[in-house]
């Protein structure tokens, strides 16, 4: 590095407080005010998910006898949401967390927030329940200036009562009463000084946890409802398969079985006990023949079928400005495959029909979406379908939660008054859930004689990243029914959001850019949203490609970021992350190498920065990660011991993904088909230690962080292996054989 | 009928002898610990211990079961009065969806009553069979650390301290 401030000399201005064993580092007070300006409360707009559910008692609900009930149209995913939502309530409201009881999403009790998804669910929901706990409080606190008649800014929220100075109080249950807070929201709400939580901010421990280590009732895996029965469904050998005929003799006379429900090519088994579903799923698929249709493309040219396939244009950016004349030009192309979600539990729901009405228990990331998809795929109208989001296995975005309940409600309808309970089977769950779509980035720019990007040009080739069910025809049973509904033809997610073009377009001040997404909608293998989007193959993509710059300019990868960007939070993060790895002094050995990668989250969420630090067995090609630094800022953290852990998480995923995955496939049908067929990250793999800085910005609105770390992870991974190789991988996996190849062993 | 012991209490099963152990744990006992993942011995989710060693419950049928003992999540504690591991991952916060995590703590529990002092490799070695999807090792690995610090005290007749946060 030469002509930038090292990154400690910036740290210096910084102040560092140390919070319960975290680093959690403070930024003086200064910059509040500024951030302060920035809240989203000016105009009439209502903050968050309170422009679309406006009254406070759909989200803050006070008993007569003081209990507190916060409703989210959130679901928990495993990722904290339920406790972060706590903590902001219970901060606007000056109670105790566990005074808060929290109900999620559920299409008959909760507000509709759509999906859980997206990193949304602080900015949607954490400010809705924010603004209306406090409004909710001003609320109280003006009835009880009434009653007692002292004056509202004499009084205050404390556990449950609004309190006097003098000792008298008024408990939140009798000032309630009818309707008082059955009122819309206003604009502007009463927020607490950041500067005097008690609770945001601060570590709590998450509620759903203790349930979890104990064998407690916590995933919709484990409700049990009264007179349940257990289905499986026989799945088609392939994509396209058609059901020639079964001979079900056999399974009916097994013991426990109950019902054999056929609907053209689905086919499904209902028994007594669980086991007994599984003995009759499997007889079942031993005596049905099916008629298999070609319908997968060859796997060794899926790249090249992906550009043959027609696209649509869509120009992103493009930018012409005043630079100095290019020097230097280089271009690469990158690529990701297929890779899924695999989650831990296979997709699972309960489905009870009951004098026409239909309630199905789901881990599916939009109750209400699903709502709408089952009541097409039954012909019944939506007020006689309940919805509940109950948890599962940890999902990362659409996976076959959906379907699942889909085939809870097919079945559940031709047996009724029984409550029916599906579970996938692995190998179910690896051929048919919706996999994150195989992606090509080809991109070109140009070095002026000092080593600045003045040319950029990116573009992407990516199907759909959204293929949720809006409707039947995204419901995988629905395909197979005798009269079945076709998959509509997907939608790009526009921008600023994205699709195939999240983060698509660089943070980083290039004068001439043109970022084009092609957005591809036939869909030779079944696709959707995965945890991140776009985002992973692109930032990927860009974030290897600033660092092949960096080296053809000859400045330090991190130095090279600097230059190039002007945002003071994501030059913060990135000066953070490299000074906390000790980038500036790396041992380089033998084998060793570092990595430095950047993004702000769909450029409007969190700002995160990580370095690596890996090790490779040139024998094997083995791609070990020594150590991950990471600095992350989400605006006003709730929990930062939450943000952790998701970050952790995210790292330790992509790098699963970076290193290991991709979906294998024939012409006939998916091969990937189990843990054997589909390796991930196992306890040898994972990083060695992960270290998450978050930077704190009190009172800045939140930013969605769940899926910060996917893009930077690859890149900084790519960008390590060539440090530590000198060849370039741009192909993922980074799989032992590509590293064996590029350093010819 | 086959008799299991299922945390140490006796239990008459009505279910074919070829039923693999955690159908019978989840289906007939309600027990919720031992969680179904893949049914292929591939991701330790429904791991519990028989007879002191780490079991994939899935993959092990009733019929290889009676007289011996069968130890399952429920059997090292409950939430209000979480048994040391237990309360490891809770002072950890090791879990993020949670649904690897009861596989996890009956293979470690495995390990800590075989070596109550495991180095960090020991423990990723040990704990290689099971999954977590969601990235949570490195907490796992510290919860794993943590409890055997505590039962340590314990066996010293040093008092116990769990809550230590
Ligand atoms: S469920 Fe038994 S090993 Fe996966
Ligand atoms: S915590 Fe989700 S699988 Fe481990």
């Amino acid at each position: 590095m030469n002509s930038t401030p090292s990154p400690g000399l910036l740290l210096s201005r910084r102040e560092f407080l140390t919070t319960a064993g975290a680093l959690v580092v403070g930024f003086s007070l200064g910059a509040v005010s500024d951030l302060f300006a920035q809240r989203p409360q000016e105009g009439a707009k209502l903050p968050g998910s309170l422009a679309s559910t406006p009254m406070l008692d759909a989200w803050i609900r006070i008993g007569a006898d003081g209990t507190i009930t916060v409703c989210t149209g959130k679901g928990e995913l495993g990722q904290g949401i339920k406790t972060a939502l706590i903590q902001i309530a219970s901060e606007e409201l000056g109670v105790q967390p566990a005074a808060i009881k929290p109900v999620t999403a559920d299409t008959r009790t909760t507000p509709d927030e759509g999906y859980t998804a997206g990193s949304n669910s602080m900015k949607d929901s954490g400010t809705a329940i924010q603004n209306a706990a406090a409004q909710v409080r001003e609320i109280l606190i003006g009835r009880a200036a009434d009653k007692l008649t002292v004056s509202a800014d004499k009084l205050v929220a404390r556990d449950g009562f609004v309190v006097t100075d003098d000792g008298r109080r008024a408990a939140f249950g009798e000032l309630v009463g009818d309707n008082l807070t059955h009122v819309r929201a206003q604009p502007q709400s009463k927020l607490k000084d950041p500067r005097t939580y008690a609770l945001v901010g601060k570590p709590l421990a998450r509620v759903d946890i203790p349930a979890k280590v104990s064998g407690g009732a916590a995933y919709v895996q484990d409700l049990r409802l009264p007179g349940m029965l257990h289905a499986r469904v026989i799945r088609p050998p392939s994509y396209g398969a058609r059901l020639r005929d079964v001979k079900v003799a056999d399974a009916e006379t097994l013991p426990g079985v109950i019902k054999i429900v056929r609907d053209g090519n689905f086919l499904a088994v209902v028994a007594e006990h669980e086991f007994q579903a599984v003995v009759a799923m499997r007889a079942l698929a031993t005596n049905a023949s099916w008629e298999m249709r070609n319908r997968l493309p060859d796997p060794s040219d899926i790249y090249g079928t992906l550009r043959r396939l027609p696209a649509d244009a869509i120009v992103d950016l493009d930018l012409n400005g005043q630079a100095a004349a290019p020097a230097r030009r280089l271009e690469a192309s990158y690529r990701r495959p297929y890779q899924m979600h695999g989650a831990i539990g296979p997709a699972c729901a309960i489905a009870l029909m009951k004098d026409g009405t239909l309630t199905v228990w789901t881990h599916s990331q939009g109750v209400y979406p699903l709502r709408k998809s089952i009541a097409e795929l039954l012909h019944l109208p939506e007020d006689r379908i309940q919805c509940v989001h109950a948890e599962g296995a940890g999902c990362y975005g659409h996976n076959g939660a959906d379907d699942a309940a889909a085939d809870a409600a097919l079945i559940a309808r031709a047996l009724p008054d029984r409550p029916v309970r599906v579970q996938w089977m692995r190998e179910q769950e690896h051929a048919w859930e919706p996999y994150g779509p195989a992606m090509i980035a080809d991109v070109k720019a140009a070095l002026d004689a000092d080593g600045n990007v003045v040319e950029w040009t990116y573009d992407v080739w990516s199907n759909a990243h959204s293929t949720r069910p809006g409707g039947a025809g995204n419901l995988l049973p629905a395909w197979h029914l005798e009269t079945p509904f076709t998959q509509p033809v997907p939608k790009p997610i526009p921008l600023p959001e994205g699709g195939g073009d999240r983060n698509a377009i660089p943070l980083y001040k290039f004068p001439n850019a043109r970022v084009v997404h092609h957005f591809i909608p036939s869909m030779p293998v079944r696709v959707s949203a995965l945890r991140a989007l776009g985002a992973y193959a692109n930032i990927f993509a860009i974030e290897s490609f600033i660092d092949e710059l960096a080296a053809a300019a000859s400045v330090d990868p991190v130095e090279f970021r600097l230059r190039h960007l002007d945002d003071p939070r994501a030059r913060d993060v990135i000066v953070m992350a490299a000074s906390r790895f000790g980038w500036a002094n790396y041992p380089a050995g033998k084998g060793r190498g570092r990595g430095f990668a950047f993004a702000r989250y769909k450029n409007l969420g969190a700002y995160l920065a990580l370095a690596v630090d890996i090790e490779i067995d040139r024998e094997s090609g083995r791609v070990k990660v020594l150590r991950a630094v990471a600095a992350v800022d989400s605006g006003q953290p709730v929990n930062p011991d939450g943000i952790r852990n998701q970050i952790e998480g995210g790292i330790v995923q992509s790098a699963s993904w970076t290193l290991y995955e991709a979906v294998s496939f024939d012409t006939n049908a998916i091969t990937s088909t189990d843990w054997g067929s589909y390796p991930i990250a196992r306890f040898a793999d994972v990083p060695g230690n992960v270290d998450v800085h978050v930077i704190e910005r009190p009172g800045a609105p939140f930013l969605g962080t769940g899926e910060a770390a996917q893009g930077p992870t690859a890149a900084a991974l790519a960008n390590a292996i060539a440090n530590a190789t000198g060849a370039r991988l741009r192909e993922l996996p980074l799989s032992r054989t590509r590293v064996k190849a590029t350093i010819g062993v | 009928m086959i008799e299991l012991n299922v945390n140490g209490r006796p239990q008459a099963v009505d279910a074919d002898p070829a039923t693999p152990l955690l159908y019978v744990l989840r289906d007939h006992l309600a027990l919720n610990g031992a969680k179904f993942g893949c049914g292929l011995g591939q991701c330790g989710a429904c791991t519990v211990m028989i007879d002191g060693k780490a079991a994939f419950s899935c993959v092990t049928p009733i019929s290889a079961l009676p007289g011996r003992k069968i130890t399952t999540v429920e059997g090292l504690g409950t939430a209000d009065n979480p048994g040391p591991l237990q309360q490891a991952f809770i002072d950890e916060q090791a879990a993020q969806c949670g649904y690897c995590i009861a596989g996890m703590i009956m293979r470690a529990q495995a390990l800590l009553e075989a070596n109550p002092s495991p180095t960090d490799d020991d423990i990723r070695r040990h704990m290689m069979p099971n999954l977590c999807r969601c990235g949570t090792h490195m907490r796992i690995v510290r919860a794993v650390q943590r409890a055997a610090r505590t039962m340590k005290n314990v066996k010293n007749g040093a008092g116990v301290n769990v809550t230590t946060k």
